[in-house]
């Protein structure tokens, strides 16, 4: 169920489905959000590249040159964050996806 | 400019996402949309090129940390074909708006569960958060739908958490 819900969210919105992958297994399979947002980065990977083959060949939308340059400091940025995230207590990973939820619904209404 | 913009932004994107374990495109897609000008569906499916990229690197950084559960992530991953695709469908039918407004209406219950469980009561026996809401059976930390969940103090946390190289690693 949650890998058909994310799947789905990722289709429609261009999001890896992280964002419905981590509250679900955190809610309904008791993980604790460290082992939650990993195995999330983990489905994400699978996730994804089936969502870019279904896009870029099917409608060849992807901007390879654009997506490989903004990827760079994004992936320093993930080595950054998960590094980061071992050092600070776990309530404070769900407060801080709480947040990005909130901002992320305040976009989509009125963005 | 913008593009050097786009890309310190995308570098946060990146954080947040090691921080959180999303890929990030809430954060990419908008970047793209407002700085680089490109349209929304352009930007959506380069994301996803760049969530790939991304997650395979976090990924990687935390299975070292000891905390990807491999079972269920294929499973996760694997199922998702489904949804994608019906996610495409959808997206291809529905009047975008429609869409906005029903993950704008996920995205706020999610974010009530976890500010439930943010500063709602830690579980005397494992130290973790409990889960505030009752909708899960007792003991739901053995984990109904899969075998390869950890009991929920597995991975506690908290300030006096020991270093990575110490922690057990996923089963």
């Amino acid at each position: 169920m949650i890998g058909t819900a994310a799947g789905t969210f990722s289709g429609l919105f261009g999001v890896g489905g992280g964002a419905v992958i981590v509250p679900m297994l955190i809610a309904l399979l008791a993980y604790g959000e460290r082992l939650a947002t990993g195995t999330s980065l983990a489905a994400i990977v699978v996730i994804a590249i089936i969502a870019v083959a279904l896009q870029g060949g099917a409608y060849g939308n992807v901007d390879i040159g654009t997506a490989l340059i903004l990827a760079v400091p994004a992936i320093f940025g993930i080595v950054a964050g998960t590094f980061i995230q071992q050092r600070i207590p776990e309530r404070t990973v769900s407060l801080i996806f709480a947040i990005l939820l909130i901002a992320v619904a305040a976009e989509m209404v009125l963005g | 400019m913008d593009l050097a913009l786009a890309m310190v932004v995308c570098g946060l994107g990146g954080v947040i996402g090691g921080l959180i374990g999303v890929g990030g495109g809430a954060v990419f897609v908008p970047a793209m949309t407002i700085l680089l000008s490109k349209g929304q569906v352009e930007a959506e499916a380069t994301s996803l090129l760049m969530i790939a990229l991304v997650s395979i690197v976090g990924a990687w950084r935390q299975r070292s940390y000891g905390n990807v559960n491999a079972r269920d992530a294929a499973m996760i991953g694997l199922l998702s074909p489904v949804g994608v695709l019906v996610g495409v469908v959808i997206a291809n039918e529905v009047p975008e708006r429609a869409l906005r407004i029903g993950f704008a209406a996920l995205a706020l219950y999610m974010a009530w569960r976890l500010l439930r469980r943010a500063f709602g009561p830690e579980d005397p026996e494992s130290g973790q958060p409990a889960d505030p809401s009752g909708d899960d059976p007792p003991g739901a930390a053995g984990s109904p739908a899969s075998g390869a969940a950890p009991p929920a103090g597995r991975e506690s946390a908290g300030a006096g958490d020991p270093p990575p190289a110490a922690r057990p690693t996923t089963p």
